[in-house]
Order: structure tokens, then C-alpha cells, then sequence
């Protein structure tokens, strides 16, 4: 299928040096949809409640997704369209008010209601910001209603958060033009991962530092051109466009994964603050030291192993430029669902010589995977047993998501990740 | 448009699946968009599928739509055909693609495929996964089995002298609750009765199978959820009477023996001497009728029992607990709306009122209101009755890892019967436990947040212990007395209004005197009495006023 996209495109078309050589492909994609991201997203914005406007196939993407996770009420539902639906839309308005109504009068603590836009909505191109415009007049100001689409049909997996935490940069407050820089971290992190990384930029003196989603909607950061932006996650495009379209300014660097990539990360903010050299070391070296220490001990396990990424979350680049450079693996292929180039630079820089594939042709990465009988491989839950029954050793992707890796104190645990199923295969073998 | 929080059932599309991963030589291409194939996890995760299900999906992009996605798909038959080599091709649409009316039946027709293509029309916006593995199933059967119909008046022809009279088992498929241990029971159960399995469909079926049901002298209609068109189809066309029974249970299972040995003309007898419990009922191969009548069951008396699931399943699970061990049914109800007469019908012999709903929260507002000392549901009431701090045994699909154990636990036949008897009886406290608990609960060791000493501490939250006392609310338990912000009106737990319900010191301090298995109940049922008579304090007098309410 779509073979004519299919075809390894070496760097003829004038990506110079240092631009690598990215197998570009299309067919079927074993991905998740941007819905998946509210797993988390929901969780980390305590106040607001998402409401996909879907089909049954959503309702049933979110609870596979979210698996084992069922939290007893969760802040997240499906309205589904139904077949009296789309025979007309004057029904659907009305429908959707009545459902609106009653979650709002049901949960009075949600501050905020995020209309979710998905393919079958996309489809029939019923009109979300029309349905947040009127909804917003009839439960404002008490509920704040916001729109944004993780349709399959134009996101996957993490980018739905990126138009999640896009769509509230037009609803955050402004500061002034002439305001003292202010720090805005974007993208969801673990609570005690922010605490870490707020205690660090205290003592590095960079402030004040505010962060993208907040814990509750209510304490939206304000933004405007003095805020200086990091993204904590590479997925992050549009999100970054809608700051830089209210003034703010992006500060490039590789992620904050492994020793390397949260001191390149934490160093950017430190350089645009004037941070001197030994501040930014004396205040650095304690959590550098100790991630170094605890990965060494990864290190012995994991160093030569062979390494498959297949597409999922955007992580896959950080993820092997890390792995890599800090463990010793090596990358046999690393595959993204979508590589930004330019909010990647920096980690492309860093990441040795591999096959950086985009997009995805399921069957024809399966046949590479399998002709290359990587040591590990990391994959979607879709794949995984069928791997493991094949011989082969997978770590699930998924978990990267939804487990605290950021940071010098978590760079321990993200190596445990990967040294965990080869510890159990041998551990089986014996 | 309705709103879903948890749903017992997937998209239609699902159900196909289900019916396809079950087989062997069937290929399902799905016109579906990029995300779609997250289906795939249920399968490869839920029943730890060693294989992925032979389902590819064309994975249309917004990019896609300006452009043919006909030929999208139609490129997606040719590569699957060509990779998979599949003797049979489904092809269906998931719920977007039916929007883009690319009519998957005429694309693949004009494929020129040398293999049979079958187009499942799956309605994804009025139907759902039960559905769509019935209708996938029974278009299999019609297009394969098709071409062997018998004409107007012919009659089957005889078997073959010295050949043993034989069936089909219609229904079972991947996902299905139990279905892999169900149909070796069932097997071993026949050929007792000298009657010969011939096909098992759609698990573990070929094409050719499927074309070759018509060869046996009646089907075992296992699963009617599933199976019912199919073997409908097969009545008209092949002359073959389908079973009626599903032998879950003891009873269920004797009159399966005697309609399949009147089906194939057999003696009964060699199965029903499985059921003969002899002079050594503790050590005969059915034993739940023994464990039923033992005297440590006495405590299973009048035990309050709320099912729910599909039709089959819950119907069959009410009949064992009511008629088998002994426990009172005050609630039934499925969520297959298709078999919602039988439900009713069922429902009706227990006296109560079936729930035919497939909205959760109705489901959970029945379970607090009937007040069962037992939930028998699906995953879907073992959330409930966590947070209801009831005990509850799964016994219907939708399912979780954990409903597929690896030892054999059918539930038909009379390993069946016996596996029913644990599954229902060790979510509870065993009956000298109980007693004794009773009667040493100053113990120190008996302390308020023990556990069934048979359950271990990790089920303690979900099982036994409902309220310990002064614990604080948790993730999995309701907060009983103010209206938490995060538990809702329609959860139906004392919370629903918005009064403030408060316990006096001696009130609280009396109430943990009670046995704490029973200690939640005792909570619940006073914050009800207290909220129905407009009480805001409760008291001790409050506490006994409640329990000579609810004790008539």
C-alpha cells in the first residue's frame, strides 16, 4: 500500500550534513489517536473534565487505553453520536446542551470542560467552536469551555495533548511587554517532577517559573513576550507556534531525559537568565552525580544491546539519543510517528548514526524488526506479546507516558524500563 | 447522542473481530482511520493473544480524505491478500468510514480476488460488538456453508453405518468469557454420550469448516448471543436442529444431556451417571450439589445475589444461585438488549424487575438500591461493587486479564457446575469463619481491617471489610456521609443529597462493635434510614431504629 511513498528516500533532496536520512513511509499505522492523551491529561489537570464528541469506538479506545486504570469516576466520557444524530444537526445541538448540562450540574467542582473534537465529528464537520461559543454563555463564567481535536484523522497519540495545551494558550492571561522574563515549562509532567525541577531553577535564581498544563485550570499561567519558553516533550509543535504567536519566546534544547538531557535542558533557561558557569554547576552537580551514579549500575546490563523503536509518542528520538549515549545501547532503527525537525535540533545533534524512520507501514517495520533481531524492543501494547512469542524482548511504550522519567532523579528509573525485561527473560531462562 | 463513561460493549466492529481472531485462514480489512487499530491490545493484551488478530486497518489521515480513499482501501485487500495469503476475506468499515460511504463490497469486487470476499454491513452507529460478531458469524455460515444447501423436500442424508451421531459447537470466539475451557468441557461431555464434535466454529475454525457444517446431525448452540443466526440459517437449509439449553449449572446441564441424547439419539444414561453422585458425594467428579448441601453452605442462605451480564450468562447465573446454592436473586439484568425478552422471562420467575440497560450508572444505582450481599456481574460490576464495598464474582464478558486464568474454569457442564461453586462462594466469608468471627471479634487479632483469612490482605479493600472504622475515604471507596465533590448524585450512595449526615461519638463507637464484615452494610443502611427520615445526627438509638427497619 502506497508503495510509491514507501521507498527509502536517501538525503538527495539537500539536507546537508549533520541532516540524517529518514526513511519516510505510509501504510498501516498501529498507533493510538490524540484521544489517548487525556489518559493523563486528566489526571493532571484536576478541574477539567473532557467530553469527546465520538463515536462508541472512542468510548472503547478510552477504556482499552486506559486498561486496568479505571479510576472509579473517571473526568473524562464520551457523548456518542448516534444514528438519529446524523440525520440531523439541530437535534445534535441540543442533545449535546442536554449532556453538557447535566455533567456540569453532576461534577460542580470542573472549572473547565473541554469539548473533544474526533474523526467521526471531524467527518460530518460538526462545528465544536460553535457548540463551546454557546455552552460557554450558558455555564460561564463558573465553567471555562475549550475545544480542540484528538481525531486519528489528524493526531496521534501524544499530539493530543499538544492540541489540548494549544488550545489554552488563547485563554491564559496576558503580561505586559515591559514584565520582568518569566520561565514557562510546557507539557505535562509528573507533580513530584516539577517539584524538582522548580526547586532547581529557585536555586539557579531563573524565575518566576510557571507551568503548562497547571494542576488546576484556574491558575492558568499568564503569557505574553516576556515569557520565555522550554518544552518539556518533543510533541509539543503547535502548542509552541500559539505561545510564539502571543509573543513568547522558545528556548531550544534537547529534552530532559538522562543526565546529559536535563542538564542541556535546565542550561538553556540558565544561559537566557545570565546564570553564571559555577552557579549553574555547584547548583547541577548533586543531581548530576547521582544520576550518573545510579545509571552506571544500568549500564552494565544494557550497553551493546540492539535497540528497535517502533512509532508512538514522538519520545523515540530523546529517548534513543539517551539511550544511547548514556547507557550504550545501540539503536538499530528509531521510528516517530512525526519528527519535527526544528524542535528536534538539538537532539538529532547529539544522537549516534542510525535509521530514523517517520510515519509507519506496520508489516514491512515488522519485517525489518524481525530481519534485525534487536535485544530490545519498544513498541505499543498492540504488538508487544506477539513479539515476545517471537522470541523477541519488548519494553511497552506506553509506560514512558505515564511513569515520572524527566530529571536527574528519575534517569535511575527510565533505564530500569528497558533493564527490566531483559532481567526477567534471563531470569526465565534459567 | 448518549453519554458513556464505561461501556459493556465495543463499536460492531469488534465484535467481527472477535469472530475473525478466533479463526484460522480469515483475514478482516477494516477501512478505519489512523488510531482504529488500537483494538488490536484488547485482544493481544486481555487474552494474552500470542499472535496479532488478522485484522489490517487502512489508516486514512485527514490528508487522505481530500484524496480516493477507495483506492486506499482497495490497495490495502490487495497487500493484505498478497502478504497473508487468507482463504476468506472480510471487509468492513469502522465507524468513520461508514461516514465516507466508500462501499467496501464494491471496491473489493471489482479486486478480481480469486478467494471468497464477505462485506459485513455493521451499522456502527445503531449497533454493537454482540451484534457485530453475530451478523460477521452468520454471514460466514450463509456465504461458505451456501453453496451445500439442501433443496425444497430433500432430506439429509443418513449417516454412514457404524458412524457416531454428530454436532457442531456454534458461538464460541476470541474474547469470549471462558469460551477456550466451555467447549473442552462440553467436548468431553458428548463423547460421553458417543456423540462426535465435528466442527467447532467460528474458535479455531477454517473456511473449509465452516463449509462443512452442514455434515453434522445437529448444532450445540453454545453462545445464542453469537450463535443464534448462524444456526437459524443452518435449521432452515441444512435440516438441523440447534439445542436450546446451555448446560451451565447443574440442572441446566442435566437437561442439555437429555435434549442432545433425544437430538442424537442416544442413550442418556453414560452422561447422566456423570452427574450421579454416588455414596462418596465429597470425592464424585460433580461435586457442587455436595459443597451446596454441606452444613459450612448453611450461611449461603437468603444471601442477597445481584446479576448482571449478557443475557446468557446472567439468566444462568441467577438460576444456579437461586436454585443450586441457595441464595436469594433480587436483581437481574443484561445489557444484550437483543435477548431482553428471556432476561425478563427470567426475571420474573425470581420476582423481581429485569435491568436492560447498558448505561453503568443505571447499573450501579440498582446495585446500591437492591443492597445484595453479593455482586455476580462483569468487570463493569466489579467497580461497582468495589466502591459499594460489596463482594462480587465475575461471571459474564466484558472481561479482564484476570478473567482468563490459565488452568481450565469452564462454566458448562460439571466441571462447570463445580468452578461456579467456588466462583460464588469465595468472594464471601466461609460459614465458621463467620461465626467465629463473631464470636471472638474483641480478639486483638480479629482487628477491624482484617481480611477472610482464605483472601489475603490484597483483597482486603475489595472484599470483606467495607468500612473499617474511621478509615478515611479512598480512591476505591465511596465517601458514605457528605456528597463528595467527586462521587455523583447518580452513583446512588447515601450521597446523593445534599444533606449533611453526621455520627454521634457513642453512635461511631457502638457501630464499630459490629462484626466488621458487616459493619459497611450496617453504615450504609443507617446513613439511608437517618437520610429517609430527614435525621442529621445519628445516634445510637438511630443505629438500632435502623437495624429493626431493615431486619423485618
Amino acid at each position: 500500500m502506497m508503495s510509491d511513498a514507501a521507498a527509502p528516500m536517501p538525503s538527495a533532496d539537500g539536507l546537508g550534513c549533520g541532516e540524517p536520512t529518514v526513511l519516510r513511509e505510509r501504510g498501516q499505522r498501529e498507533v493510538f489517536c490524540g484521544l489517548a492523551s487525556i489518559v493523563w491529561l486528566h489526571r493532571k489537570i484536576q478541574d477539567a473534565f473532557f467530553l469527546i464528541v465520538g463515536s462508541r469506538t472512542c468510548a472503547h479506545l478510552m477504556q482499552a487505553a486506559a486498561g486496568v486504570m479505571i479510576f472509579a469516576e473517571p473526568r473524562f466520557a464520551t457523548a456518542v453520536i448516534e444514528e438519529r444524530d446524523l440525520a440531523g444537526r439541530g437535534d445534535m445541538d441540543a442533545a449535546l446542551d442536554g449532556i453538557v448540562g447535566r455533567l456540569i450540574a453532576r461534577r460542580p467542582d470542573i472549572r473547565l470542560l473541554f469539548l473533544v473534537g474526533s474523526c467521526p465529528s471531524e467527518v460530518i464537520k460538526y462545528d465544536l467552536d460553535r457548540a463551546a461559543a454557546r455552552l460557554g454563555q450558558a455555564h460561564g463564567p463558573g465553567v471555562r469551555i475549550l475545544t480542540w481535536s484528538g481525531s486519528g484523522l489528524e493526531t496521534t497519540f501524544s499530539q493530543g495533548e499538544d492540541r489540548c495545551l494549544a488550545s489554552m494558550v488563547p485563554a491564559a492571561p496576558a503580561i505586559g511587554a515591559d514584565a520582568a522574563p518569566q520561565l514557562l515549562v510546557v507539557g505535562a509532567l509528573a507533580e513530584v517532577v516539577e517539584d524538582q525541577f522548580g526547586r532547581l531553577f529557585d536555586a539557579l535564581g531563573v524565575g518566576p517559573v510557571a507551568f503548562l498544563p497547571p494542576r488546576r485550570a484556574e491558575a492558568l499561567p499568564a503569557i505574553g513576550p516576556a515569557t520565555r519558553f522550554l518544552l518539556a516533550h518533543p510533541w509539543l509543535g503547535e502548542t509552541a507556534q500559539a505561545l510564539q504567536a502571543r509573543g513568547a519566546a522558545r528556548l531550544a534544547a534537547p529534552f530532559p531525559l538522562g543526565a546529559e538531557g536535563t542538564t542541556a535542558w535546565l542550561k538553556a533557561a540558565a544561559t537566557a537568565w545570565g546564570v553564571p558557569e559555577d552557579r549553574f554547576e555547584a547548583v547541577t552537580a548533586a543531581g548530576r552525580a547521582r544520576a550518573t551514579e545510579a545509571l552506571a549500575r544500568h549500564r552494565e546490563r544494557l550497553a551493546g544491546k540492539r535497540l528497535f523503536l517502533f512509532p508512538d509518542s514522538q519520545i523515540e528520538v530523546p529517548l534513543a539519543r539517551m539511550l544511547a549515549r548514556e547507557l550504550g545501547l545501540v539503536p538499530v532503527e528509531v521510528g516517530t510517528p512525526y519528527l519535527h525537525r526544528d524542535h528536534l535540533a538539538p537532539e538529532l545533534a547529539l544522537l549516534p548514526e542510525t535509521r530514523l524512520s517517520e510515519g509507519q507501514d506496520v508489516e514491512r517495520q515488522l519485517d525489518r524488526c524481525r530481519q534485525a533481531r534487536p535485544d530490545l524492543v519498544v513498541c505499543g501494547l498492540g504488538l508487544a506479546n506477539p513479539l515476545e512469542a517471537e522470541g523477541l524482548t519488548t519494553k511497552w511504550s506506553i509506560e514512558l507516558l505515564f511513569t515520572p522519567i524527566q530529571g536527574y532523579d528519575q534517569a535511575a528509573d527510565l533505564a530500569e524500563l528497558f533493564a527490566r525485561p531483559l532481567i526477567r527473560r534471563a531470569a526465565l531462562a534459567q | 447522542m448518549q453519554l458513556t463513561v464505561w461501556t459493556y460493549e465495543a463499536p460492531p466492529h469488534v465484535g467481527a473481530m472477535r469472530v475473525a481472531a478466533a479463526m484460522t485462514g480469515v483475514h478482516l480489512v477494516l477501512h478505519a482511520p489512523q488510531g482504529d487499530s488500537y483494538a488490536d491490545l484488547v485482544f493481544t493484551m486481555i487474552e494474552r493473544r500470542s499472535a496479532r488478530p488478522p485484522v489490517s486497518y487502512t489508516s486514512f489521515q485527514a490528508r487522505d480524505l481530500g484524496a480516493d480513499t477507495g483506492a486506499l482501501f482497495q490497495d490495502s485487500c490487495r497487500a493484505v491478500v498478497e502478504r497473508f495469503q487468507p482463504q476468506t476475506l472480510l471487509v468492513a468499515t469502522t465507524c468513520t468510514a461508514e461516514l465516507l460511504q466508500d462501499d467496501p463490497g464494491g471496491l473489493a469486487a471489482t479486486l478480481g480476488l480469486t478467494i471468497p470476499v464477505i462485506t459485513l454491513d455493521l451499522s456502527s452507529y445503531q449497533r454493537k460488538e454482540t451484534w457485530g460478531a453475530h451478523e460477521t458469524f452468520e454471514r460466514l455460515v450463509r456465504t461458505l456453508a451456501g453453496p451445500g444447501v439442501l433443496g425444497p423436500g430433500a432430506e439429509r442424508p443418513p449417516r454412514a453405518a457404524g458412524e457416531r451421531p454428530g454436532c457442531n459447537l456454534l458461538g464460541p470466539t476470541a474474547l469470549g468469557f471462558r469460551h477456550r475451557d466451555d467447549v473442552r468441557e462440553v467436548t468431553r461431555l458428548l463423547d460421553r454420550l458417543g456423540i462426535a464434535v465435528h466442527q467447532v466454529a467460528p474458535l479455531g475454525a477454517t473456511p473449509a469448516d465452516i463449509a462443512a457444517l452442514g455434515r453434522a446431525d445437529f448444532n450445540v448452540v453454545m453462545y445464542p448471543e453469537i450463535a443464534a443466526g448462524a444456526a437459524r440459517w443452518l435449521e432452515r437449509s441444512y435440516r438441523q436442529p440447534a439445542t436450546k439449553t446451555v448446560p451451565i449449572g447443574v440442572g441446566a446441564t442435566r437437561a442439555f444431556i437429555h435434549e442432545v441424547a433425544g437430538l442424537a439419539g442416544v442413550d442418556p444414561a453414560p452422561g447422566l451417571a456423570l452427574l450421579d453422585e454416588g455414596d462418596q458425594p465429597w470425592a464424585a467428579p460433580l461435586r457442587q450439589p455436595w459443597y451446596a448441601r454441606s452444613v459450612d453452605s448453611t450461611y449461603l442462605t437468603g444471601k442477597k445475589v445481584f446479576v448482571f451480564g449478557d443475557a446468557t450468562h446472567a439468566v444462568a447465573a441467577a438460576r444456579v444461585a437461586a436454585h443450586e446454592l441457595g441464595f436469594t436473586v433480587v436483581g437481574l439484568g443484561s445489557y444484550t438488549r437483543e435477548f431482553g425478552r428471556e432476561v425478563r422471562a427470567a426475571a420474573k420467575d425470581f420476582g423481581v424487575e429485569a435491568l436492560i440497560t447498558d448505561d453503568y450508572l443505571e447499573v450501579e444505582a440498582a446495585v446500591a438500591a437492591a443492597t445484595p450481599d453479593l455482586v455476580l456481574g462483569t468487570q463493569m460490576e466489579r467497580h461497582i461493587a468495589k466502591r459499594l464495598g460489596l463482594p462480587c464474582a465475575v461471571i459474564s464478558a466484558p472481561v479482564h486479564v484476570q478473567d482468563f486464568p490459565a488452568r481450565s474454569a469452564p462454566l458448562m457442564g460439571v466441571e462447570g457446575a463445580n468452578v461456579l461453586f467456588d466462583t460464588l462462594v469465595h468472594p464471601l466469608m466461609m460459614g465458621l469463619e463467620e461465626h467465629l468471627l463473631d464470636m471472638f471479634r474483641e480478639d486483638f487479632e480479629f482487628r477491624p481491617d482484617a481480611a477472610p483469612s482464605h483472601l489475603g490482605t490484597a483483597a482486603t479493600p475489595a472484599v470483606a471489610t467495607p468500612d473499617p472504622a474511621g478509615a478515611a475515604p479512598g480512591p476505591d471507596r465511596p465517601a458514605p456521609i457528605q456528597p463528595a465533590p467527586s462521587a455523583p448524585p447518580a452513583a446512588a450512595t447515601s450521597a446523593g443529597a445534599a444533606t449533611l449526615i453526621t455520627w454521634a461519638t457513642e453512635a461511631e463507637r457502638e457501630l464499630a462493635k459490629i462484626p466488621f464484615f458487616v459493619r459497611g452494610k450496617a453504615r450504609r443502611n443507617t446513613e439511608r434510614f437517618a437520610k429517609e427520615r430527614g435525621v442529621a445526627t445519628i445516634t445510637v438509638e438511630t443505629l438500632y431504629d435502623a437495624k429493626a427497619h431493615f431486619s423485618r
